[in-house]
């Protein structure tokens, strides 16, 4: 079987596993990380948002094979170190604005809204309600007017 | 509130008290045989507070205004609430395993908050665990009919106080003073000349040898520091890190992933599997047997028993309702639809009537049906999101041939339920599967057959005839039709246990009961009569946030403003002039008010109002929908579908006591998200033959391969 290897959660690692599997299923399954959820594995409900070199991502969507040895994969299990922190800002933000209900898909709804600050910021703006309108991850318990008060206020916390 | 000094006899001051539910009152429960303090708690049965009708021109009160569906539950609730036990750990905390459902409602949040106010504890030093399935408990452990505050609010209030006040005599007796002297603060026990212990540290003092009788009381509403107050949820910091852990997150020893590939039709069944070598030679795949209603496939990962579900050739026998569409449920509904029975009037009364038709809906979560299943010859445990855990057990025992005693059940969390979780299909299939196979599994429903072949809430019409004359409406009729909704889940048990208690007479059905003791109109429309019939079809259905009301008083609603303008009323002042219910009647007002009823909108935009009141509790909301062209028609990035956009809502709602204000907010505003979205776009359709479609649709294939997947969000 083949042997993948790749940076995760600021760590290389190699796994085995096919080409074709879907690197959520080896993310889950073989390497026991399970921040990211299955919600559809059809990148339509985005439960397993994660980052790729910092820009969002569904896992569920790529297979294990394109990811190269110097990609940098980033779930929401390693979301608090890329800012040297316990907690990401947007986590706190999301605490702070109580956000969640039953939380399944808030780690991808995280995900999703630190990299969509990142892409704002990286235009020279901040972020506005059109992009807020951008993010499509699928919260059935409808927590959407929360989750876009916590990305404001997180945005502002994450600094320039 | 380093103390609090408790009086029997203080008369309560607030409204609520005065209903009997949160006054201040002696409670009786034991302190149990145990290493540490533990305490169990007899059900005090809830005083019933029969709302009265003052109408004007009145409606004779219907069964759910005197006896609901929660007052069914706690009847079924309280010969067994008494095993409901608080313990108290060396360690200081209070553990508590309720029987309850996490499910994102917020229970375990509001759990922790009785616990902690009663016993003096800060939140953190509270664990709120869910109970495994407990066959002792017989019906009290069912999630559902928004019944688990009202259910057991007292009961644990009770086992809290009880161990407080046990501290606080074991503190009293260690330190040779009066019991009066001890006060508790923050879990720790403080006596004269500054003394101070943990109620850790007590811990194993304060337990017995032998279980006893004890009393003690609750504090009144007035002295409340926690309760009342809003509280972020007890898992947020689990949540945000990703540490939350959901059936499909557990580290089960063998449970490998599986799945099953399922017929084309709804129900259908598996005949052969005509390429069965081939499956279990596919990559990563270890397993593949056949099982009722489908294909199971085991591997090393889901994806890779997608990528088998997807090689499956299998011949297939028919569902339960082949050949059913939209077509043909509704032409079975309308000619299920109960006669009409106003009687003649005056040539002058003038009649509204109307037909709503309401699509299937799913109830799916985002978290699919999934389950872990672990069946050996002797024994079998499972872990679900299980809603009524005792009634899964049951069955599954039976299914396996084995005792009840040898099926242990685990409730996990759930990642939402919307009614899908009292049903434990998936828990079922997996100890099917785990059976035949030999081995444990971990099975995962994919998304796709989460809203084809999973719970629905079932097709119905709505018919509604009003007459009116003068100004008064003298009759509102309702008959509602729905595709039948299945109660097999422990209500139906309640129901027939109870029987003589419940005061709507008859032989009626389930379903009947239950939408005699939910469905009530506020109004005073003179001879009010609403009817349930169901026509037998066996589609899966099930409730979803709430069985009837959703479509009921939507119809009721929609006919309200038709009478309004009718009349030439404005659609607020004709409900404060016919509501009955003055609660009711409270929350449209604060809502018009709030909400700047009646202020000038732009062409193309609109406001508009509905009220509700079910469960004790009264909702009023008002929304703002811009349904312009620009707005309609907007583009939105990828599959997405446009339409009207509600642009504002103001929800008021009076639940009497509130626990966590905070949690109730967040559920009103889920609420109004699903209610947005099943009024504009949200629904299930079945185009041809028995195979859902999903309208407004995305189209994609998973993995690479050939079978495409309809899904709609």
């Amino acid at each position: 079987m083949p042997t993948h290897t790749f940076k995760l959660n600021g760590k290389q690692i190699s796994v085995e596993a096919e080409d074709n599997v879907r690197l959520l299923w080896v993310l889950r399954d073989l390497l026991g990380v399970t921040g990211p959820k299955y919600g559809c594995a059809l990148e339509v409900c985005k439960s397993c948002t994660s980052h790729i070199n910092g820009k969002a991502f569904n896992p569920c969507s790529v297979q294990v094979k394109d990811i190269e040895p110097a990609d940098e994969v980033t779930t929401i299990e390693g979301l608090p170190a890329t800012v040297g922190k316990d907690l990401h800002p947007m986590q706190e933000a999301w605490l702070k604005y109580d956000v969640a209900q039953c939380g399944y898909c808030q780690p991808g709804q995280i995900m999703a809204a630190v990299a969509k600050v990142k892409q704002a910021r990286a235009e020279g703006r901040d972020i506005t309600d059109a992009d807020l309108d951008e993010l499509r991850n699928i919260c059935r318990c409808g927590t959407y007017s929360r989750i876009r008060e916590a990305v404001k206020a997180g945005a502002e916390d994450m600094g320039a | 509130m380093a103390e609090h000094r408790r009086s029997l006899d203080r008369p309560s001051d607030r409204p609520a008290d005065r209903r009997g539910l949160l006054g201040r009152r002696k409670v009786l429960g034991y302190l149990i045989a145990a290493p540490t303090l533990a305490v169990g708690v007899s059900w005090l049965t809830n005083e019933s507070d029969p709302r009265a009708a003052d109408a004007a021109v009145p409606s004779v009160p219907q069964p759910a205004d005197v006896f609901d569906l929660g007052d069914l539950q706690n009847l079924a609730a309280a010969p067994t609430s008494g095993l409901i036990t608080v313990q108290l750990k060396s360690d200081g905390t209070a553990y508590f395993a309720v029987p309850r459902a996490e499910v994102g409602q917020g229970i375990t949040t509001a759990f922790a908050m009785m616990v902690a106010e009663e016993l003096d504890l800060p939140m953190n030093k509270v664990e709120i665990a869910l109970a495994d399935a407990r066959p002792e408990l017989l019906m009290n452990q069912l999630t559902g009919g928004s019944n688990s505050m009202r259910s057991m609010y007292v009961p644990v209030r009770t086992a809290a106080a009880i161990a407080r006040q046990r501290l606080v005599e074991t503190a009293a007796t260690h330190w040779g003073v009066e019991a009066g002297q001890v006060t508790t603060r923050k879990g720790v026990l403080s006596g004269p000349s500054g003394r101070t212990a943990t109620y850790g540290s007590l811990a194993e003092l304060a337990a017995t040898a032998k279980t006893i009788t004890v009393s003690a009381e609750l504090k009144s509403p007035s002295e409340f520091s926690v309760l009342g107050k809003p509280r972020n949820r007890v898992d947020a910091h689990d949540i945000v890190t990703g540490r939350k852990q959901f059936a499909m997150d557990l580290n089960v020893p063998g449970a490998k992933p599986t799945m099953v590939a399922r017929p084309p039709t709804i129900n259908g069944t598996l005949r052969s599997i005509n390429n069965l070598a081939a499956l279990r030679a596919m990559p990563g795949i270890t397993d593949v047997v056949g099982i009722t209603h489908g294909v199971a496939i085991r591997g090393e990962t889901f994806g890779q028993c997608i990528d088998a579900i997807q090689k499956v050739d299998a011949t297939w026998g028919p569902g339960t309702v082949d050949g059913e569409s939209d077509a043909t449920v509704l032409a079975k509904l309308r000619a299920a639809q109960l006669p009409m029975a106003a009687p003649a009037l005056p040539l002058l009364t003038k009649t509204i009537d109307a037909e709503f038709v309401f699509a299937f809906a799913s109830n799916s979560p985002l978290e699919p049906d999934c389950a872990i299943a672990d069946v050996r010859p002797d024994s079998a445990e499972i872990w679900s999101c299980l809603k009524v855990p005792i009634v899964a057990q049951e069955d599954i025992a039976k299914q396996l041939g084995l005792p009840i005693d040898a099926v242990k059940v685990h409730v996990i969390q759930g990642g939402g339920s919307f009614g899908r979780h009292l049903f434990h299909d998936v828990a079922a299939e997996a100890a099917e599967i785990s059976q035949k196979m030999g081995k444990p599994v971990k099975l995962s429903w994919s998304r796709t057959d989460n809203f084809r072949q999973g719970r629905t809430h079932p097709m119905s019409t709505s018919r509604v005839r009003v007459n009116y004359l003068a100004g008064n409406v003298l009759t509102y009729e309702q008959r509602h039709t729905s595709v039948e909704t299945d109660f097999g889940h422990g209500l139906g048990e309640m129901i027939t246990a109870f029987a003589a208690d419940i005061p709507v007479g008859g032989n009626l059905s389930f379903a009947e009961t239950i939408f005699a003791l939910t469905q009530s109109s506020p109004y005073n429309f003179g001879v009010t009569t609403q009817l349930l019939n169901e026509i037998p079809l066996k589609f899966n259905t099930g409730s979803m946030r709430n069985i009837y009301s959703p479509n009921v008083v939507c119809a009721e609603e929609l006919v309200v403003d038709q009478l309004a303008a009718k009349m030439g009323q404005d659609p607020v002042r004709f409900r404060r002039n016919f509501l009955k219910d003055q609660r009711l009647l409270a929350v449209l007002n604060k809502a018009a008010e709030v909400g700047e009823w009646g202020k000038a909108m732009p062409k193309g935009t609109a406001q508009g109002v509905g009220v509700h009141s079910e469960y004790r509790a009264a909702v009023a909301t008002l929304v703002e929908i811009d349904c312009r062209p620009e707005t309609v028609n907007r583009p939105v990035e990828g599959e997405g579908v446009t339409g009207p956009r509600v642009t504002k809502a103001v929800i008021v709602v009076d639940p009497g006591f509130c626990i966590n204000p905070r949690g109730l907010e967040a559920q009103m505003f889920g609420g109004l998200q699903d209610a947005i979205a099943l009024a504009l776009t949200s629904s299930l359709h079945i185009k041809t033959a028995s195979r859902w479609k999903a309208a407004g649709t995305t189209t994609s294939t998973p993995g690479s391969g050939t079978r495409r997947w309809t899904c709609r969000w």
